[in-house]
C-alpha cells in the first residue's frame, strides 16, 4: 500500500519575489508597465506607454505650469484651527499635524501669482495629498484671496483642483460656507469681466466641484480624472447598482457637456497660454 | 393628527393618551375628573419642557426629520395667499423635490421656493424625499432670476437630506447646477431670505440658501454631510451617527454661536409638528420684520451686505 504515503504533487518552494527598490521604479496604475522614475518625471508623471496621468503635488504642478522663478506664494503659513474641537476615530488636530509632516505643506491649498507663458496670472491650486485636498476654512480663504488678487491686479485667475475630499468634514458647517465664500468671490470676478480658467484634475469632488471648480469661463480637465458631485461609493450605496465603466471620468463629463475640453498634461501649459490669449485679445 | 412618537417622547405620548381616555370615560360615565385631568395636563407640559430643554444634536435631528413636521407647502399655505406654482427648468424636466412660485405675503408679492418632502410613500416617490436633481436647481435659478428682473424678494425654505446622488444627477451635472446657483445667488440684486425649517443637507441645501438673512427653526439642523455618512467615513461605522451629529455641531444654537445663521426661530414645546400654526406664526413675524429691514437697501447694498456676510466665514490662523 505504498501509494498512501506517496506525494501526488511536488510542492515547489515559492520563488522569492524580486524586490524593487523604493523610489526608483513605478508601476503604472493604468497599464502595469514598470517605469523608471526619472523617465516618469521627465514625462510630467504621465505614463509614456498608456498616457495614464499620475496625480502630482502642487509643487510639481507649479513647476510644470509657471515660468521658473516667477511664482510668488502668499499666505504660505496660513493654518487650520479646529473650530469644532473635532474628535472622531482620529482627532482633527492630529490629522493636520500628520498631513503637514507628510506633504511639507501647511494646508491643502497654495496660491500666488506668476507667469504662464508671457501672461501674468493669479493661480490657486489644491493638493490631493493633504486630507484629500478637501476644502476647509484655509482652502476657502486662500482661493478667495487668489480671486481677490486677480480682481485687484486685473489679471486672469487660474484654479487647478485636486480635491477628491470635497468639503472637509472636520470643520463642519465652516467647510460648507467656504463654498458660499468662494462662489461670492467668483461672482465678483465675473462682474469685473476677468477671465477664469478652471483646470480639474484627478480627483475632484463635492464641495470643490459644486463651487469654484465649475464656475469658470472655461473648464479644462486632465484625461481620465475622476470628477464628481457625489463619490462613486456613495452612489453605489444609494442605488444599489454597480456603476458603468468610465462613469464620472473626464471623458464622460465631456460627452455630457459638462467641461470644455480634455487636455493632455504635456499640452496643458500651451493650452492655457492660448486661452488667455483669446480672452486678452481685445483688452489692449 | 396621528403623531409618530420619538423615543424620548414616549412617556409624554403615554400621558396624553391617558388624559384622552380619562376625558372620554368622564363624558360617557358622567363623572367629574377635572382635577385629575388638570394635574395630568400640568405634568405633560412640564415633562415636555424638560425633555426639550436638553435635547442632544441627534434627538433634534430626529425632530427635524419627523414625518409629521410641516413641510414647505404647509408653510406656504399658512403664510401666504395666492400661491401660483411655476414649474420646469425649460431644459430637461420639472423636479418635484423642489418647488416655487409667486405668492402674496402681507399683501406683497414674493417668490417662494423650497424643498418639498412627501408625507407617504407615494408622495415621496414623486418628491424623491426632498432630494433634488440638477433640473430642480436650474428651475430654482430660473425663478430667482425672474424675481430679480421684477424686483421681487425671494424667500427660501430649506428642508432636504441633500442633493440626490444618482447616475442621472451626475450625468446632468449636479455639481455644475449647484455651483451655478451659488455664483448667481451671490450677486442677486433682490433680498434673499432663507429659513431652514428641517434638514439643511449640505450643498443641496446651500444651493438655494445664500441669503442676506438666514433663519433657522429651533430644532432644524444644518450640516456639511449627514451624520450617518460622517460616521461611516470618520468612525468607519454608520451607527456612530449620534456621535457624529454631536461632533459636526449641526444644531441651531451651534450655528448661531458660530454666526453662520442670524436668528433662531422658536418652535412650540415638543417641536413644530406639535403646533404647526404656532410655528408658522413665529416664522411670519420674523419674515415680516426682515422684509421691512431689507427693503431699505438698494440693489447694490443688498449684494454688498450678502458678500460681506459670507466673506467673513471661516476660522484660521495667520502667522
Amino acid at each position: 500500500m505504498a501509494w498512501f504515503g506517496k506525494r501526488q504533487y511536488t510542492v515547489l518552494p515559492a520563488t522569492k519575489k524580486r524586490d524593487i527598490p523604493d523610489g526608483l521604479w513605478t508601476k503604472c496604475p493604468g497599464c502595469g508597465e514598470i517605469i523608471y522614475n526619472k523617465n516618469l518625471n521627465k514625462n510630467l508623471s504621465v505614463c509614456p506607454k498608456c498616457r495614464f496621468h499620475n496625480r502630482i503635488s502642487v509643487q510639481e504642478r507649479i513647476a510644470q505650469l509657471v515660468v521658473k522663478n516667477t511664482f510668488v506664494e502668499y499666505d504660505k503659513n496660513m493654518q487650520s484651527v479646529d473650530p469644532l474641537n473635532f474628535k472622531a476615530y482620529k482627532n482633527y488636530k492630529d490629522k493636520i499635524a500628520q498631513e503637514q509632516k507628510k506633504t511639507g505643506l501647511k494646508e491643502a491649498a497654495v496660491y500666488g501669482e506668476g507667469d504662464i507663458g508671457s501672461f501674468h496670472v493669479s493661480i490657486a491650486l489644491t493638493d490631493y495629498r493633504f486630507i484629500m485636498g478637501s476644502m476647509g476654512s484655509v482652502v476657502g480663504e486662500k482661493v478667495t484671496r487668489a480671486i481677490e488678487l486677480a480682481i485687484d491686479k486685473k489679471i486672469p485667475f487660474i484654479s487647478v483642483s485636486a480635491s477628491g475630499g470635497g468639503a472637509r468634514m472636520y470643520e463642519g458647517i465652516f467647510s460648507l460656507m467656504q463654498m458660499a465664500k468662494t462662489s461670492a468671490a467668483v461672482a465678483r470676478l465675473s462682474d469685473e469681466k476677468i477671465p477664469f480658467i478652471s483646470v480639474i484634475t484627478d480627483p475632484t469632488g463635492g464641495g470643490v466641484s459644486a463651487s469654484f471648480a465649475f464656475q469658470a469661463d472655461v473648464i479644462v480637465a486632465e484625461p481620465r480624472a475622476l470628477i464628481t458631485f457625489a463619490g462613486p461609493r456613495v452612489i453605489e450605496q444609494t442605488i444599489h447598482q454597480k456603476l458603468p465603466e468610465g462613469f464620472q471620468r473626464s471623458e464622460f463629463l465631456l460627452e455630457h457637456g459638462m467641461i470644455d475640453m480634455i487636455v493632455d498634461r504635456s499640452e496643458l501649459k500651451q493650452k492655457l497660454v492660448d486661452l488667455i490669449g483669446h480672452f486678452d485679445s481685445y483688452s489692449k | 393628527m396621528a403623531v409618530n412618537g420619538l423615543e424620548f417622547e414616549k412617556p409624554i405620548i403615554e400621558l396624553e393618551k391617558r388624559i384622552k381616555e380619562l376625558k372620554a370615560f368622564a363624558s360617557t360615565e358622567n363623572i367629574d375628573f377635572s382635577d385629575e385631568i388638570k394635574i395630568l395636563e400640568k405634568k405633560v407640559v412640564e415633562s415636555k419642557k424638560r425633555a426639550h430643554r436638553n435635547l442632544t444634536a441627534w434627538q433634534r435631528m430626529q425632530i427635524a426629520r419627523h414625518p409629521d413636521r410641516p413641510y414647505t407647502l404647509d408653510y406656504i399655505n399658512a403664510l401666504t395667499k395666492n400661491f401660483i406654482e411655476l414649474r420646469g427648468d425649460r431644459a430637461f424636466a420639472d423636479d418635484q423635490a423642489i418647488i416655487g412660485g409667486f405668492a402674496s405675503f402681507q399683501d406683497k408679492t414674493v417668490m417662494v421656493i423650497g424643498h418639498q418632502k412627501g408625507r407617504n410613500t407615494k408622495e415621496n416617490i414623486t418628491r424623491n424625499f426632498g432630494m433634488p436633481h440638477p433640473e430642480g436647481y436650474r428651475k430654482m435659478l430660473r425663478l430667482m432670476k425672474m424675481a430679480e428682473k421684477f424686483s421681487i424678494p425671494v424667500i427660501a425654505f430649506i428642508d432636504t437630506p441633500g442633493a440626490y446622488p444618482g447616475i442621472g444627477a451626475e450625468e446632468r451635472g449636479q455639481a455644475e447646477a449647484i455651483a451655478r446657483n451659488l455664483k448667481e445667488m451671490a450677486h442677486l440684486q433682490v433680498p434673499m431670505i432663507v429659513v431652514i425649517t428641517g434638514e439643511g443637507g449640505s450643498g443641496g441645501a446651500l444651493a438655494i440658501g445664500l441669503g442676506n438673512k438666514v433663519f433657522m427653526l429651533e430644532n432644524a439642523v444644518y450640516f456639511v454631510c449627514t451624520p450617518e455618512a460622517c460616521g461611516a467615513i470618520l468612525w468607519k461605522d454608520r451607527t456612530k451617527a449620534p456621535e457624529a451629529a454631536k461632533a459636526l455641531c449641526i444644531t441651531a444654537s451651534d450655528l448661531k454661536k458660530f454666526e453662520i445663521i442670524d436668528t433662531i426661530i422658536p418652535e412650540p414645546v415638543g417641536g413644530a409638528h406639535r403646533n404647526p400654526n404656532k410655528t408658522a406664526e413665529n416664522i411670519k413675524n420674523t419674515l415680516k420684520t426682515c422684509l421691512i429691514e431689507l427693503a431699505k437697501l438698494s440693489p447694490e447694498e443688498i449684494i454688498n451686505q450678502r458678500y460681506e456676510k459670507y466673506r467673513k466665514m471661516g476660522k484660521f490662523l495667520e502667522k
